[in-house]
Formats: structure tokens, C-alpha cells, sequence
């Protein structure tokens, strides 16, 4: 009995010891085989619809593990600031032919492709390809119509195919009557800042991922940053026709009555003026795309 | 003692062959002879290729049922027929029952794997009518699904020294599966975060990978598998079997057996 108990606490420590033991090794394995290992290994059968025959049925549940896939690939690169995401559009593609009604990943998947690197993977023609797929297979879920006519309008700038996504979504049944006026300002080609928050504000209320809510509000920041900045050029220039000369502060222009008071940004910092009177902002980390709506560009 | 644990891990050896274990390797072969002349017909140019994949995967595949049903009876069968009570009657520690058993089962798995090998390679010769130098790359990926057997043997020793036999295999079988995603949660980990973070990474720990003992699809690829990648594994799947099969050392050792 005595003997019995020895050899109990000996194979408990050894449990422990082992046990941490591997753990040590597993890190060092995943360390030498990086961090996109699983999907090397996984796009070896690039094709979803070789694997649905090969999940023997459980291809909804093969899809949620792929789609999982996509967000944390998308979420490491992200990290990184990679600027390659060679992986997204065919994890994406394999996600929705295992299962072609899974929503979000069309939905998220799409915002993930279109966006500009370093905040996405710049693949806007291959984010509409996977909308396009998503319609066909899910016609009556008008959400799928907004996102791809925001793609068209922001990314690829194509009013045309904008105006005609927003026009069949709000064929839908229970679409928001909202789709039949963006469809008339993509008629009209409003290529305005309050258009580009409009569909940023439509985008953020109809996601419930936190990477794309993240990026609609930085989009929504800096567009509102960019509607001050040209703002507050706007009464400098009336401040220097009125003096004939730049203001050093705004505190010049606050006396002079041309603002009610020191402009503060998105973030609650205070508006840079610079010297020769262009108006900047004091960190563009909240607003990371701030200024893109005056180089002819509506983001 | 190594003559009481040599003698236990022989028995168990015949015992699995006494049971008509290798008769799967008919099985084996067959699926190989008639899987790349088969897919030859359909598709161009991936003979070897479908070779590769078909052969071992069937390889792992069979390795770790093998290992599960027999891995299962190991414990629960000697108290069945009371050979347990003989054995342990004699100078024959508990946990050289179950270390001796374990390395019985190893044995089985590891001849098994060995003869399927050549018939893989025979196969192959077959097929391409030459060996290149990628085919010695193979050897790596049949390696690790040895490893892959140490893991799962031991885990199945674990479950059959406390649970019924059917119980075990499922816990096997289950755990089989939920390791091969393991890579998948350790990712989920890393991208989590505050409490989930940390039961992930518990989790993903504590269970056995698979993930990165499986290189099938490099092999199948020619793709080369670094030298300290195979060390790591080696190390990582010993200790961790040996963990293991020290836990099911424990449970038995505190088993009462009346």
C-alpha cells in the first residue's frame, strides 16, 4: 500500500512536469511553423465544393470553422499591418460554397475585401464578385444590395452599378425605404461627404462585427473631420478678406466673430492652424482616413 | 523490471495479432492498388499525388482505430476474464501492467505502420515506375503519424483505466477530433480576449495537437518539413504521451480492483 502511494505521487509529478514540458515544445512548434500554418495547410483543397462533398454532410458546420478562419486571418493581418491578404478571397469563397446562405460572411466578408490596405485587403472587383454570389443565392435579403452598392460607390466608383444595387435592393420585400434615396443620389452622383457618412452610418448600424464597426467609426470620424476642416478654411479665408491677413490663432477669429469658439475634432482635440492657414488635426490615429475627401476621393 | 515489462508488452503484441489486428493491412493495400489507377481515368496528371493522400491517410486513419479499439479493451478485458488478478498476483507492479500495455499497443501500431509503408512505397514504385528524391521526403509525414499514434495510444490507456469500453472510445474518438482542430483554437486564443482568452488557451494546451503532426498535404506537395519542426514534434509528442500515460498510471495505481 505504502509502495502504491509512492508511485501515486511520483506519476502525479510527472504529470505536471510533462505535461508543462510539452507545453514548452508545443509553443516552439508554432513558433517554427508561423501563425498561417492551418491555412497553408487547409487551401491544399482550394475548392469548397470538393470539401462539402467531403464533410459527409456536416458542410454547415465545416463552414463556420472556415469563416472563423477568415476573421482571425483577417484579424492577424490587420495586427501585422500586412498589406497582403492573399488568403481572404478564397477562405471566403470556400466559407460561402459550403454554405451559401451564411450571411456574414458575405456581408463582414466583403467590407473586409473592399477596404484599403492597410484597413483591408483592396480587392473591391473580388468583394463584389462575392456579394453578386451572395444575391443569387440569398435574393430576398436586401442588406446584401446595400453593401454591394456601397462597394460600387466607395471603392470602385461606379455610380451606375451603385444607383442599380440600391434600386434592386429596394425591390426587396422589407427593404428600408432609404435604399430608393440613396439609388436617386447615385442617379444624381452625389459625390458628397454626407452621402459617404450616410452609408458609413448605415454600415456601422448594420454590422454587428466589432473589426467593421471599429472601421466605420474611423471612417465616420475622419469624414467628420474633413466636413470641419473645410469648414473652418472656409472662415479663415473670410477672416483674411475681412483683415488681410492670416489669424495667428483662433482665438483671432473667435474675437473677430467669425467663431463661436476654439474648434475641437472628432477625438476632442483642439484643430491644428498652421501658419499659412490650412487646417489640420492635432493625431490622426482616431481618424486614420482623414483628408482622403479632398483629393477628389469621397472617403 | 525490464524483463516484467518486456514480457507484458510481447504479450500484448501477440494478443493483437492473435486477433487478427494485421488483417487490415489486406484492406490497405487493396485501397492503394486500386485508388491511382482508378483516379487516373478521371484526372490528369495526379496519380501520385491522389497516391500520397490515399495512402496515408488511410494509414493514419487506420492507425488510430486500431488504436482506439484495441487501446480500450487493454485494461477493461484482463479484469473481464480475471487474468488481471493473476498477473498483479505475481511480482508485477500496477504501473508496469500499464506501461507494458502501452508499449505492447505502441508495438502493434508501429509494425502495422512499417508493413503498410513498404506497401505504400511498393505501390508508388508502381506508379511512377522510379523514386525520386521527394519520396524520401514522404518518410517525414509517416514519422509523424507514428507520433501521432504515441499520442492517441496513451489517451486511450487514460480513458479505458477508469471508464467502460465504449465510453472510452467515444472520449477517444472525440478528443481525436477536437485535437486535429487544435491549431484552430489556438488562433481563436490568440485573436480572444480577457476570460475566453485564457480558457481558449487552457484548452488548446491541454488537449492534444494533432494539427501539427499532420503533414500529409507538404508531403503530398513535395514540400519539405524543417529539421527543427521534427524535433520539436518528436519532443512534444513524447512528453505528452508519457503525461499522459503517467495520468492513466495514476488513476489505476488508486483503482480498486476487489
Amino acid at each position: 500500500m505504502k509502495h502504491r502511494s509512492k508511485v501515486s505521487g511520483v506519476a502525479a509529478l510527472l504529470v505536471v512536469v510533462l505535461l508543462g514540458g510539452s507545453i514548452l515544445a508545443l509553443r516552439r512548434v508554432e513558433s517554427l511553423r508561423g501563425p498561417s500554418a492551418t491555412l497553408e495547410e487547409v487551401l491544399f483543397v482550394p475548392s469548397g465544393k470538393t470539401l462539402k462533398k467531403m464533410s459527409l454532410g456536416y458542410s454547415s458546420l465545416l463552414a463556420n470553422i472556415y469563416w472563423t478562419r477568415a476573421v482571425q486571418y483577417f484579424g492577424a493581418r490587420l495586427v501585422q499591418n500586412s498589406n497582403r491578404y492573399d488568403l481572404l478571397y478564397p477562405l471566403l469563397d470556400i466559407t460561402t460554397d459550403l454554405d451559401p446562405h451564411l450571411i456574414e460572411a458575405y456581408q463582414t466578408g466583403s467590407i473586409f475585401l473592399a477596404q484599403r490596405s492597410p484597413a483591408g485587403a483592396a480587392q473591391p472587383e473580388k468583394a463584389v464578385a462575392l456579394l453578386e454570389k451572395g444575391i443569387t443565392a440569398n435574393p430576398d435579403y436586401w442588406r446584401l444590395y446595400f453593401t454591394l452598392g456601397f462597394i460600387h460607390y466607395l471603392d470602385r466608383k461606379d455610380y451606375k452599378a451603385a444607383q442599380e444595387a440600391f434600386a434592386r435592393g429596394a425591390e426587396v420585400p422589407g427593404a428600408l425605404p432609404w435604399m430608393r434615396v440613396m439609388a436617386a443620389r447615385m442617379a444624381e452622383r452625389s459625390d458628397d461627404i454626407a452621402t459617404a457618412f450616410s452609408l458609413w452610418k448605415a454600415v456601422y448600424d448594420n454590422n454587428h462585427d466589432k473589426m467593421v464597426r471599429d472601421s466605420a467609426t474611423k471612417h465616420m470620424a475622419s469624414l467628420r473631420a474633413d466636413a470641419d476642416i473645410q469648414e473652418l478654411q472656409r472662415r479663415v479665408q473670410t477672416y483674411r478678406d475681412k483683415t488681410g491677413s492670416l489669424p495667428a490663432s483662433w482665438r483671432d477669429l473667435v474675437r473677430a466673430g467669425i467663431l463661436p469658439g476654439i474648434p475641437v475634432d472628432p477625438s476632442g482635440a483642439v484643430y491644428v492652424l498652421m501658419p499659412n492657414g490650412a487646417v489640420w488635426v492635432e493625431d490622426t490615429k482616431p481618424m486614420p482616413f482623414v483628408g482622403e475627401s479632398f483629393q477628389g476621393d469621397v472617403h | 523490471m525490464t524483463s516484467r515489462l518486456s514480457a507484458i508488452t510481447l504479450n500484448t503484441f501477440r494478443e493483437a495479432v492473435r486477433d487478427r489486428v494485421l488483417y487490415n493491412l489486406v484492406l490497405f493495400v487493396l485501397l492503394l492498388v486500386a485508388s491511382a489507377p482508378l483516379f487516373s481515368q478521371i484526372s490528369i496528371g495526379i496519380e501520385r499525388l491522389i497516391l500520397v493522400n490515399v495512402g496515408l491517410s488511410a494509414m493514419s486513419l487506420f492507425g488510430v482505430v486500431i488504436a482506439i479499439f484495441i487501446g480500450i479493451g487493454l485494461v477493461s478485458k484482463e479484469i473481464e476474464k480475471r487474468t488481471l488478478y493473476t498477473i498483479l498476483s505475481r511480482p508485477v507492479r500496477r504501473w508496469e501492467f500499464i506501461v507494458g500495455k502501452y508499449l505492447g499497443l505502441l508495438l502493434t501500431l508501429i509494425v502495422n505502420a512499417a508493413l503498410m509503408t513498404l506497401g505504400f512505397y511498393l505501390a508508388l514504385f508502381l506508379t511512377a515506375r522510379q523514386y525520386t528524391r521527394a519520396d524520401a521526403g514522404i518518410l517525414v509525414a509517416i514519422y509523424f503519424i507514428v507520433l501521432q499514434f504515441l499520442m492517441v495510444t496513451a489517451i486511450t490507456l487514460l480513458f479505458s483505466s477508469f471508464s467502460t469500453p465504449i465510453f472510452s472510445a467515444i472520449f477517444a474518438f472525440a478528443l481525436f477530433a477536437i485535437g486535429t482542430f487544435g491549431e484552430d483554437l489556438h488562433n481563436f486564443a490568440a485573436t480572444a480576449s480577457g476570460a475566453t482568452k485564457w480558457l481558449a488557451m487552457g484548452a488548446a494546451y491541454a488537449i492534444p495537437n494533432f494539427a501539427s503532426l499532420n503533414v500529409i498535404g507538404q508531403a503530398a506537395h513535395d514540400q519539405g518539413v524543417g529539421g527543427s519542426l521534427i524535433v520539436f514534434n518528436t519532443i512534444y509528442a513524447l512528453l505528452y504521451s508519457a503525461a499522459v500515460t503517467a495520468g492513466a498510471v495514476l488513476v489505476f495505481e488508486r483503482r480498486n480492483l476487489k
